[in-house]
């Protein structure tokens, strides 16, 4: 019997090794972040130097309808920085009194701008293709950030028997390798404030870091809040374990 | 015998108490069936699995109630309004990430429950109707849990109702016309959404019905045991207060810890990261899954290559469950004591996995030709092995009371006599 106890632990791992041809599954490096694990913050100076590439880079094409400038102040952001920030976008009100819709520069509490008014009007300037809203992009890829910093890095020449579709480019991280936008991030493409320079790789790092907050705001939160309940949990299952052996052991 | 046996509990002398008993016994009843019942002395931390899953039901009642507070079943709405749960309502994306993960979790804890009963042969007379009542709420759980992942309206969300709604379509000639009336349109849509939320709302307390009647049942003759025999007096059994109250709470502790690691420091891994995409009819999933805990019966579906076919033998997986009492048909309930049960047990276990990652696989090449011979394998031991088993296998001797082996025989029959003095 033995030896069918056997058998099934051999048919498991047999299974468990044979190779997935059928859908190439890419998984993207892990990178060192600085909010891994138990005790993991951002690094403020990442995020803003990644809203930067985002404001003006990503944004040119990309939406974040589920940030606010509010929620900039997680990134460190004082209330009047905000404040700036926000007014330098027009967001549309209304109606008002004569029942028009009005332009008014933007409030802490509006959504970020949105570059296109549609998906449509997107698609008509960007040869078809339909730049993805971003606010959640480090949530829903396979590898979340890590994903996004391999892609931005990852544009190369294609293989030798590859051949490109009109206005494709090659990207070694993108499901099929073909991917409509052109490499975004250029060496210098931003002035960081804080004289960073401004590599391929680290603006894509900041970038990445500041996707993976704009896709997990409440992550310090989390971390902390479960440090202290995973303190508590231990203490108190401890506990428990300890009364079960003093009660329990009048029986044996 | 121990200290805390039968000691009357002092609450029950109360004058108010009194009063309530007279008029209501729920004192009585708490007495009867929470302190004093009587449980066999012996279980082992894979009872514990049964509490555990009556508090996951409690924990998904109350997070689901405080999520339905903020939540929006609309189409246009519902992906947004819960985006606005884990970003502007305070403590939102604790209780979703509770939500979430505590239905992986509730599944976790239901599987090693029913997998307990496999190994200790707890469906066994008299329990049958327990068993019975045991999948049905499985059943209402796997309907629940389904229509809560539509709820986010995510990638997701869309094609797993989509596929599984399609499903019924397998039906002979009223096929489609059910299809449209589960709908209530065309297609998943925005009548879908919302009889689906308001059904995902009411089946919880339809569980806590089902749960309340396998209470019941389990109560009339007690637990199972171990060693699966029947307990022959009162050095068998303990009362359940404190002694399962304690073990239980300490339990509920280790499972806590591990239901926290998600929440807090994992809570996407056992998720789909398509369902953080708004649903999209026009744009299909390169490959569509259900969550993790349904992929076996997926495996199943897809092993034959006739949709009607699929949909019966995915049912059929289940409702075979039913019989189970009567396919196994050993009279010995515990497989302590059935070496050769033991191995096939163990190969079942492991059809199930091999059949959960086969379900995870697209539908085609080894994974498929995997996942047919784990369908076989999952059917024959409920078709052939068990019943053959009953018949051929030589059971190990039995002892003859639970409190033989725990106190060895000469104390126990001192402790039987000094009972009886």
């Amino acid at each position: 019997m033995r030896f069918v106890k056997f058998l099934a632990v051999a048919a498991v791992l047999a299974v468990s090794a044979v190779p997935v041809q059928a859908a190439e599954v890419l998984v993207p490096p892990k990178q060192k972040w600085a909010h891994d694990g138990f005790f993991g913050t951002f690094d403020r100076a990442s995020l803003q130097r990644g809203f930067q590439v985002y404001k003006e880079v990503c944004a040119a094409c990309h939406a974040m309808k589920q940030m606010r400038y509010r929620n900039l102040a997680g990134i460190g952001l004082s209330e009047a920085e905000i404040a700036a920030i926000a007014a330098e976008y027009e967001t549309t009100d209304g109606p008002n009194d004569e029942g028009e819709m009005f332009q008014r520069p933007s409030r802490a509490s509006d959504r970020f701008k949105s570059p296109f008014a549609n998906e449509l009007a997107a698609r008509a300037v960007n040869n078809g293709a339909y730049p993805l809203d971003l606010s959640l992009i480090a949530k829903n890829r396979l590898g979340g950030e890590n994903y996004v910093y391999a892609l931005l890095t990852g544009y190369a020449d294609p293989p030798a028997d590859m051949k490109l579709a009109d206005g494709m480019n090659y990207n070694k991280w993108f499901p099929g390798h073909q991917i409509a936008m052109a490499q975004p991030i250029q060496p210098d493409g931003v002035q960081y404030a804080d004289g960073t320079p401004a590599t391929v790789e680290q603006m894509s790092k900041d970038v990445s870091t500041f996707l993976a907050f704009a896709a997990s705001p409440h992550l310090e939160a989390r971390n902390s809040l479960g440090v202290k309940v995973m303190l508590f949990l231990f203490i108190f299952t401890g506990l428990l374990y300890a009364t079960k052996r003093k009660i329990w052991k009048n029986l044996h | 015998m121990a200290k805390y046996d039968y000691v009357p509990s002092p609450f029950r002398s109360n004058p108010i108490v009194k009063w309530v008993d007279h008029r209501l016994p729920i004192f009585e009843l708490i007495d009867e069936q929470l302190i004093k019942y009587p449980a066999p002395r012996n279980l082992n931390y894979m009872w514990n699995f049964g509490s555990l899953a009556g508090i996951c039901l409690v924990i998904m009642i109350v997070s689901g109630i405080f999520l339905a507070m903020n939540y929006q079943a609309s189409t246009l709405h519902a992906f947004d309004s819960v985006e606005r749960i884990m970003r502007d309502v305070n403590y939102g994306w604790l209780i979703r990430y509770i939500h979430m993960n505590g239905a992986s979790m509730f599944f976790i804890v239901v599987y090693i429950h029913i997998i307990r009963g496999f190994y200790y042969g707890s469906y066994k007379a008299p329990r049958e109707i327990l068993w019975w009542l045991g999948i049905v709420i499985f059943l209402l759980m796997m309907a629940t849990a389904f229509m809560g992942y539509v709820l986010p309206w995510g990638q997701m969300s869309f094609w797993g109702a989509t596929v599984i709604t399609n499903l019924f379509s397998a039906i002979p000639i009223v096929g489609e016309s059910i299809v449209t009336w589960l709908w209530g349109g065309f297609s998943v849509d925005n009548p879908t959404l919302n009889r689906f939320f308001a059904l995902h709302y009411l089946m919880p307390f339809v569980i806590v019905g089902v749960v309340l009647l396998h209470l019941w049942a389990l109560h009339v003759h007690g637990s199972n045991n171990p060693l699966g025999i029947d307990a022959k007096g009162p050095q068998d059994k303990v009362p359940f207060h404190p002694y399962y109250t304690v073990k239980d709470a300490f339990g509920l502790g280790v499972f806590l810890i591990v239901f926290a690691y998600f929440v807090f420091f994992n809570p996407y891994m056992l998720g789909h990261p398509d369902n953080w995409i708004p649903a999209n009819p026009l744009v299909t999933p390169p490959h569509i899954v259900p969550e993790w805990y349904f992929l076996p019966f997926y495996a199943i579906l897809r092993a034959v290559p006739d949709k009607l076919g699929g949909v019966l033998l995915m049912f059929g997986s289940i409702a075979i469950l039913f019989l189970l009492p009567w396919l196994d048909t050993s009279r010995v309930r515990s497989a302590k004591f059935r070496p050769a049960f033991r191995a096939f047990f163990w190969l079942f276990i492991a059809v199930c996995l091999v059949l959960g990652w086969a379900g995870g696989q697209p539908a085609e090449g080894p994974a498929l030709l995997i996942g047919r011979i784990a369908t076989i394998l999952y059917f024959a031991h409920f078709l052939v092995f068990l019943p053959l088993l009953g018949w051929f296998e030589k059971p190990l001797p039995l002892p003859s009371s639970i409190a033989e082996p725990v106190l060895g025989g000469g104390k126990m029959a001192a402790a039987a006599a000094m009972e009886k003095a």
